[in-house]
């Protein structure tokens, strides 16, 4: 009778550290890699160099948001990186530059660009919503076309310049501070706030978690599947839209490739957290945790003064160990029912 | 009698003098945990001869075509091929000793050539590994000749017919040295000249001496081209006779046994069809231009129209167009009267259809817990924007209580229940809200009896309720334990239909 029990209780144990383990690794990662630098470098555990990360996440931080819908559809897109870069430069083209800069603008008042420039973000998100849902063109190809688009529209409008200017309200949010708290960081954390109940508390998020647990099943429960991957892959173009405007004002200035890092990056911190590539099973809680990862890794190889070409090795390794984290998570879970 | 010819270079039992059997198997049974799927059975197959095989859904024929196949390599009893013991341990076995299987679902590539499908796996190469695509074509054409037909063999595969797709497949079967070829279901996707085209090959065939396994629902089929009729009935071989001897009324009373004492739950039923009853779904001539040709049937409030048919007759077609997907390329939808086009499952859904596809996998989230199973279909009317849990816990308590769901808890993963509770969670769906109609495929296969029997009462409640239900099913039982009219499809046509008065099983068989 005993034994029963005990066999009972831990396979319940089990199959809750199976269920949790996407949830427990990336944390339990995140204070392996704090306690580590705080140990290796004396500046690592200060508010100043805690805020630091904050801001460098920031930019990130908001395009993880929009991915972290499309990849909780089980869908991924491509393009991220690059519509933040062709709508942080769409603005540019919308408020006048020096003179010294050669490049066609068209100039208007700054609520207008910004409003136009939402616009764009929302075009190109429609395009490949259109594409993935109404064509059926896999996520994968349609936004790797969309990258491709995207790059040529910032080549186009910049052709080969630099672009320096932005609407006072885009430069207040990207390099501005209130109460010496930077206003991407606050803007990141809105969004990260709204994602989070809006997947939690609303019709429309638990539609997002079943389409990405059984597509079929929400289709056939009634659930308009195509609407609602439509919807993820708009949300993420405006995210990475509106962290385009901001990143250009955080880093001062719009140019060709001015966002390369951050398509891999901004993958890296949704799956790190521990959100599935299968779909379903994940979220915003998730993201911050492998944003925070990202963020200490990169902070915190830079303080200890490693070699930079090891870095980017470094965090290859832990993204793969991730990786691996994220599929054997998946298979765990499914095998414990 | 020609010898055989084995392209494959391998090596065949000389053709048999005495006429003894080519292939037999003596008191095979096979157990699947527990449950036999054939007892103690005896088959056996002559040289030169074509040899039918029919029996109801889980009577044993798979069981005992993979037995002779190779799929199966675990059994008892006893096998001899040309007098022979053999013992298959995989299909690769089997066909070295000269026994090919062609499936009901091809094994095909659709991209590939004709020829380049003959030689699947075993293409011709010369000196350094290039292909020999003159002799493949080449022995293709006459591999494919000696069948009766003339096909291009560089065509793309994809680009012929259903009828001509399976003549290529057999010729793939016969080229690697089949002399027994078992067909299974050969002629559900068939039409009528293509099955005369096919009879003539198979005739060939038995003229060179091969012999061949018919396996089929279509008993006229059956007995149009067999020389001797096996039946199969759970797990037992009921008579082999002579095909001449048989007619399809005797055949249907050897696959279910009319008259034993195993009359049970399903056998017959009383039709109740009233056509005063108002109609609710009118269809009116679908077709998608696929499997689905020409399908005309009307649901009524408070009836369950049952459909009835073999696999691959285009009843799944014809649900999923009634719960907007699929594509319809003909005919017209009516919901109380007026014409409908649902685009997308969740319009189906608004408008009042409810769905319960065949596999309950494919409208369940075995992870999620069970009340969001049960929202899911509901949430536009619990919720506008927030979601309020509570209330679905209220709805899905509700559900659990009635229809006596077990465990009755609606926050663990639907994965812990039963199969039969989860089907009554797919239901508990549909029943917040009333729907106009209900589609329900396969409602109660692969159930336990009490699960079923919850099923059967639920489904039948809902009917007295108001509900216009619709029931497809393979199984005839479901069909006469549900039905209150029947429709028999075949061939993606409505073969027949039965409003009122006495059906049985019997009648099912002979329509479809």
């Amino acid at each position: 009778m005993a034994d029963t029990v005990d066999i009972k209780s831990t396979r319940s144990v089990k199959r809750f550290l199976a269920e949790q383990m996407r949830n427990i690794a990336p944390v339990f990662t995140l204070i392996v890699l704090i306690l580590f630098f705080s140990l290796q470098s004396p500046v690592f555990f200060t508010l100043d160099n805690a805020l630091n990360i904050l801001a460098n996440s920031s930019i990130t931080g908001i395009i993880a948001v929009g991915l972290t819908f499309v990849i909780l559809t089980a869908e991924i897109d491509l393009s991220v990186a690059a519509i933040a870069n062709a709508i942080g430069i769409t603005v540019a083209f919308f408020t006048m530059q020096p003179e010294y800069v050669n490049i066609n603008t068209w100039p208007m008042y700054g609520g207008l660009a910004i409003i136009l420039t939402l616009l764009a973000a929302f075009g190109l998100g429609s395009v490949t919503a259109f594409g993935v849902t109404v064509i059926g063109i896999p996520s994968f190809i349609m936004t790797l076309a969309m990258m491709q688009i995207a790059d040529g529209l910032s080549a186009v409008l910049v052709r080969g310049q630099i672009a320096y200017n932005f609407p006072d309200f885009i430069v207040m949010l990207g390099s501005g501070k209130v109460f010496g708290l930077r206003w991407s960081i606050i803007v990141c954390l809105i969004f990260l706030l709204v994602a989070h109940l809006v997947l939690k508390y609303t019709r429309f998020g638990r539609y997002v978690y079943m389409v990405g647990g059984n597509r079929e099943a929400a289709e056939y429960s009634g659930v308009n599947v195509k609407l609602i991957i439509a919807s993820v892959m708009i949300i993420s173009a405006m995210c990475s839209g509106i962290a385009g405007m901001i990143g250009v004002a955080y880093f001062g200035s719009a140019q060709q490739n001015g966002f390369n890092d951050f398509l891999l990056t901004a993958i890296a911190a949704v799956v790190l957290g521990g959100t599935s590539l299968f779909g379903g099973r994940g979220g915003i809680g998730n993201t911050i945790v492998g944003l925070l990862v990202l963020g200490v890794l990169n902070n915190g190889l830079d303080l200890i003064q490693i070699d930079s070409f090891l870095k980017i090795l470094i965090r290859g390794l832990i993204l793969l160990a991730a990786l691996v984290i994220n599929v054997y998570a998946q298979k765990l879970k499914e095998s414990s029912g | 009698m020609d010898s055989l010819e084995n392209n494959d270079g391998g090596t065949l039992v000389p053709p048999l003098q005495d006429g003894s059997p080519l292939l037999e198997m003596r008191a095979v049974t096979k157990r699947f945990g527990g449950i036999a799927a054939l007892n103690s059975v005896d088959f056996s197959i002559l040289e030169g001869e074509i040899h039918g095989l029919v029996g109801e859904n889980g009577a044993g024929k798979s069981t005992m075509m993979k037995i002779i196949a190779g799929v199966h390599a675990d059994f008892e009893g006893e096998m001899f091929v040309a007098g022979q013991p053999a013992q298959f341990h995989s299909a690769r076995d089997a066909l070295k000793a000269g026994i090919g299987m062609v499936h009901q679902e091809l094994s095909i590539v659709p991209d590939l050539s004709v020829a380049e499908n003959v030689f699947l796996g075993h293409q011709p190469v010369r000196a350094g590994g290039i292909i020999d695509w003159g002799y493949m074509n080449r022995t293709a054409r006459e591999q494919i000749a000696s069948l009766g037909l003339e096909i291009d063999p560089t065509k793309r595969m994809g680009s012929l017919p259903v009828g001509l797709q399976q003549l290529v497949e057999l010729s793939r079967v016969l080229f690697s040295g089949a002399r027994i070829i078992i067909l299974d279901e050969p002629t559900s996707a068939l039409s009528p000249p293509e099955v005369a085209r096919l009879f003539d090959a198979l005739r060939q065939l038995r003229a060179q001496g091969r012999s061949i396994i018919f396996i089929s629902h279509f008993l006229d089929d059956v007995l149009e081209i067999s020389d001797r009729v096996t039946v199969f009935r759970n797990g037992h071989k009921v008579a082999t006779t002579p095909a001449a001897e048989l007619t399809k009324d005797e055949v249907i009373a050897q696959m279910i046994g009319r008259g034993s004492a195993e009359m049970t739950m399903g056998e017959e039923t009383e039709l109740c069809g009233d056509d005063s009853h108002p109609v609710v779904v009118e269809v009116r001539g679908i077709g998608d231009g696929m499997a689905l040709k020409d399908v005309s049937l009307s649901l009524r409030r408070g009836e369950i129209t049952g459909v009835y048919g073999f696999m691959g007759c285009g009843q799944i077609e014809l649900s999923r167009a009634l719960f907007g997907k699929g594509n319809l390329r003909s005919g017209q939808v009516f919901l109380e009267g007026s014409p409908v086009r649902f685009r997308t499952t969740a319009t189906a859904r608004r408008a009042g259809i409810a769905y319960v596809p065949e596999n309950r996998r494919m409208m369940l989230f075995r992870t999620e817990p069970v009340f969001k199973n049960v929202s899911i279909a509901i949430l536009d009317r619990i919720a506008r924007l927030v979601l309020r849990p509570k209330e679905e816990q209220r709805i899905t308590g509700n559900h659990i209580e009635d229809l006596q769901i077990r465990p009755p808890r609606t926050d663990i993963a639907l994965g812990n229940l039963s199969g039969g509770n989860q089907q009554k969670v797919a239901l508990a769906k549909w029943l917040t809200h009333l729907p106009k109609a209900l589609i329900l495929v396969e409602p109660t296969r692969g159930m336990d009896v009490g699960a079923k029997e919850d099923v059967i009462r639920i489904v039948k409640s809902l009917r007295d309720k108001g509900v216009a239900i619709l029931v497809l099913s393979t199984e005839p039982e479901t069909i006469l334990t549900l039905a209150d009219r029947v429709t028999v499809m075949k061939k993606g046509l409505v073969a027949r239909e039965f409003t009122t008065g006495h059906l049985e099983k019997a009648d099912l068989l002979a329509a479809a």
